[in-house]
């Protein structure tokens, strides 16, 4: 009897709690999970902070679907602006040392990403002292502790990534902003001296430039400039019309206005470095070589553009990093002019600098170049250490 | 050489940038306060949802009461596998965070972990999760079950065997044969199962609707591996009937419609399922068929989310991902590279072995499909699909 009750008994018991339980009968989930979106940019004083956070998130901590349609409008996100901006800064700090640092939040708004609508708070942090400043995270991890921050530091000197959860909810700010918004201009001007320096097909270019900048063609030949004015003025206008040209492409190339495949850029440029070579000893542009060094000098910034891509670009102090990458080139160009220009200057009127020097000089040039060029249209390997930029 | 390596790199840096750190929208001020910004996949006022609300509520005044705090979990755990949604796993994780880290938990803390574990793709986790269960309750029979599923999910049938049997030293039920049924017909017994499932449903089991709408869906997906496409229609349709929302059973209901060329019926079906990774990556497939040019705002969105979900470090998308690389991207050996890295993770259901295979196929690499191979001829899994799959790498072999 009590066996016969038992048989009839547990299926009905069975099937009442397997009910809820079926769910490990159904594999892996769908969607994507709950998700914050940081972005910390350091600026005068503290950081600037751009947080996205998932409207459905929001309408589960706080309730923003006042009506309950099941829709959540701009009204209703607007009704809770407050309670939305001190529910997350109640759950973010930023501290250096034992000081908290001060937000200060502005107007929330809106954005879309691939899985429905978030706001989006902007939040200014200022920070009393230029020490690192530790980043404390709990948003939501009470209510889901499968939320996670995705937090993604800009730097002068690169983008780090970081994943913010329960078990790892800090992050240290190493770089303080303490030098604000110069740190991206300082850190790309240096660069940019580097660049030059390490780049020698733009020191080669620059050479075959300026070998004949403190010599004049007349007749057939080249005769050494009588006075040294002209001589800088020559010489600056070529740098100058070689830095504003390959300023106007580099712009545009970071700014992805214009796109040239980098294989092709980099052969030209080593073309580029032959055809003034070449000029040398074959003179077509004798008077106005400046025009040569712009048109020439256009190719060259796209060479630039890329190193600024290897290097990433911060994209909320882009001007800045640019006009210092700029600068840095110019730097390190003026720095080769400058101690060039006196020794040349020097020696112009001797036999070696004007039948040696310079002729088998530039032929030594065009002869790199002209390998560089081979090599990087055609993917060969003839000449190692050197080339590239 | 550098000349060339300097473009590689660049574009490198460019790949490796928007991986990392997918680009911020700008954002903006809605003009109108009337502009819908979000719709709720449940609004407050569907029952479900106001009853786990109240719940919610007695719950933050008695936190460690465990009783109500199972309720809350399990509540969340069924909404979350309705709608596929992991924010509702976390949810019944935080209900049950004052027992959750204990060593161990009471075993139905314990049981509920290795569901979530299972759903995050920690099947080592969950399987210790449930050996803890069974060391206390060795008849419990819902760790038997949830391990046999999991078990399963990872291409190991006999075992999966095993586990369903030690649920019938309770009693026959209908999640019993449907457990049985699902394990055997993956281990070369396909059309036993069938027969006794199809009975199964005929008889008076007391079952509830969940409970035929899981037997149904096993059915049909017995049938369409034996090759009978009209048996797995009206399986597919009557599992459907249920009015059970699930989606798991619209994937694999698309996914049938998509083999029978039926793209149209699949958009029909999934056209507000935007949601879901699962079914939105479906709907894009029928509209490319379909020649409906919406396909490639669907496959952008989908890039962008397991460009979040690879940031946060997970790898829960990755079938699905292949699959878009695969017939989307036409990118197979990308898609060969994820569909290993699913196979690799323990995932090994018919349907992953498969995504494995015509990544193989379609990259040239039958050696990469060897792993596959092997573990068809182990489990002696018949299935017609993969059948022909596999003569297809053997003849691209030799």
């Amino acid at each position: 009897m009590i066996e016969k009750l038992h048989r009839w008994w547990v299926p009905l018991i069975l099937s009442a709690t397997l009910v809820l339980l079926l769910l490990g009968a159904w594999p892996a989930f769908a969607h994507k999970p709950s998700d914050s979106y940081l972005r910390l940019t350091p600026r005068e004083g503290g950081w600037q902070l751009r947080w996205d956070i998932a409207l459905r998130d929001l309408e589960y901590a706080l309730g923003l679907d006042r009506d309950g349609d099941g829709a959540i409008t701009w009204g209703e996100l607007q009704a809770r602006e407050t309670a939305v901006v001190n529910y997350a800064l109640e759950h973010l700090s930023l501290r250096t040392g034992e000081t908290a640092c001060v937000s200060r939040p502005g107007a929330v708004q809106v954005v879309q990403h691939s899985d429905g609508a978030y706001a989006v708070l902007d939040v200014a942090l200022d920070c009393p002292a230029a020490e690192a400043a530790t980043l404390d995270y709990r948003l939501f991890f009470a209510l889901d502790p499968s939320h996670r921050g995705l937090l993604q530091v800009n730097r002068p000197t690169g983008v780090t990534s970081v994943v913010l959860a329960p078990e790892q909810s800090q992050y240290v700010l190493d770089t303080a902003p303490g030098g604000g918004s110069w740190r991206p201009f300082v850190s790309y001007w240096v660069e940019g001296v580097w660049h030059i320096w390490i780049g020698f097909d733009h020191i080669l270019f620059l050479l075959a430039l300026l070998l004949p900048s403190v010599l004049w063609w007349e007749n057939g030949r080249w005769r050494p400039a009588a006075a040294l004015r002209p001589v800088v003025l020559e010489t600056a206008g070529i740098v100058t019309a070689f830095t504003l040209a390959h300023s106007l492409t580099l712009s545009l190339a970071v700014l992805s206005v214009v796109n040239l495949p980098g294989r092709l850029v980099e052969s030209t440029i080593a073309f580029t470095v032959v055809l003034a070579a070449l000029n040398n000893l074959f003179p077509l542009v004798k008077a106005r070589r400046w025009v040569l060094a712009f048109t020439l000098g256009l190719i060259h910034g796209f060479g630039f553009a890329s190193v600024l891509q290897d290097l990433g670009l911060p994209s909320d102090a882009l001007a800045l990093a640019l006009a210092g990458f700029n600068l840095g080139v110019e730097t390190g160009q003026l720095t080769i002019v400058a101690i060039m220009l006196p020794f040349t200057f020097l020696i112009r009127r001797t036999w070696f600098y004007r039948r040696l020097a310079l002729p088998v000089g530039s032929a030594m040039v065009a002869a790199v170049a002209l390998v560089w060029c081979l090599e990087r249209s055609l993917n060969l390997k003839l000449l190692t250490p050197l080339g590239g930029s | 050489m550098r000349a060339i390596m300097k473009p590689l790199l660049a574009v490198q840096a460019c790949v490796w940038l928007s991986i990392a750190n997918p680009v911020l929208a700008a954002p903006f001020t809605p003009a109108d306060p009337q502009q819908v910004l979000e719709t709720l996949p449940r609004s407050i006022a569907d029952p479900q949802m106001q009853e786990l609300q109240e719940l919610r509520r007695q719950l933050a005044t008695r936190p460690d009461d465990l009783a109500l705090a199972l309720q809350v979990a399990r509540r969340n755990l069924a909404i979350g596998r309705a709608e596929g949604d992991p924010r509702y796993t976390g949810y019944a994780q935080a209900a049950l965070a004052p027992w959750w880290d204990q060593d161990p938990p009471p075993p139905e803390v314990l049981l509920l972990r290795a569901v979530l574990r299972q759903n995050r793709h920690d099947f080592a986790g969950a399987l210790a999760d449930l050996r803890q269960v069974l060391a206390v309750q060795p008849r419990h029979p819902q760790a038997w079950l949830i391990q046999a599923v999991i078990q399963q999910v990872q291409g190991e049938p006999i075992a999966a065997l095993q586990s369903c049997l030690a649920l019938r030293r309770r009693a026959v039920s209908l999640s019993f044969v449907t457990c049985w049924s699902g394990a055997a017909s993956r281990g070369g017994q396909a059309a036993v199962a069938y027969r006794s499932l199809s009975q199964a449903l005929a008889g008076n089991f007391a079952a509830s609707p969940e409970e035929r709408q899981w037997a149904l869906t096993v059915l049909a997906e017995i049938a369409e591996q034996r090759g009978d496409a009209s048996a797995a229609e009206t399986h597919f349709r009557a599992a459907l009937e249920l009015g059970q929302r699930n989606v798991y059973l619209l994937g694999a209901y698309a996914d049938f419609l998509l083999d029978q060329q039926r793209p149209a019926e699949v958009r029909a079906l999934l056209q507000d399922e935007q949601s879901a990774d699962n079914l939105l990556l479906r709907l894009a497939l029928a509209e490319r068929r379909l020649d409906d040019t919406v396909w490639q705002h669907h496959t952008e969105v989908l890039e962008a989310r397991f460009a979040a979900a690879r940031q946060r470090g997970d790898g829960a998308h990755f079938a699905t991902e292949a699959r878009l690389r695969l017939d989307l991207r036409q990118q197979a050996p990308e898609a060969l590279t994820l569909a290993r890295q699913n196979w690799a993770q323990g995932q090994r259901e018919p349907q992953d072995a498969r995504l494995l295979l015509e990544a193989a196929l379609a990259a040239s690499q039958p050696e990469a499909a060897r792993e596959v191979l092997d573990w068809l001829e182990r489990v002696r899994l018949e299935d017609e699909r993969l059948a022909k799959l596999s003569q297809r790498l053997q003849e691209l072999k030799s």
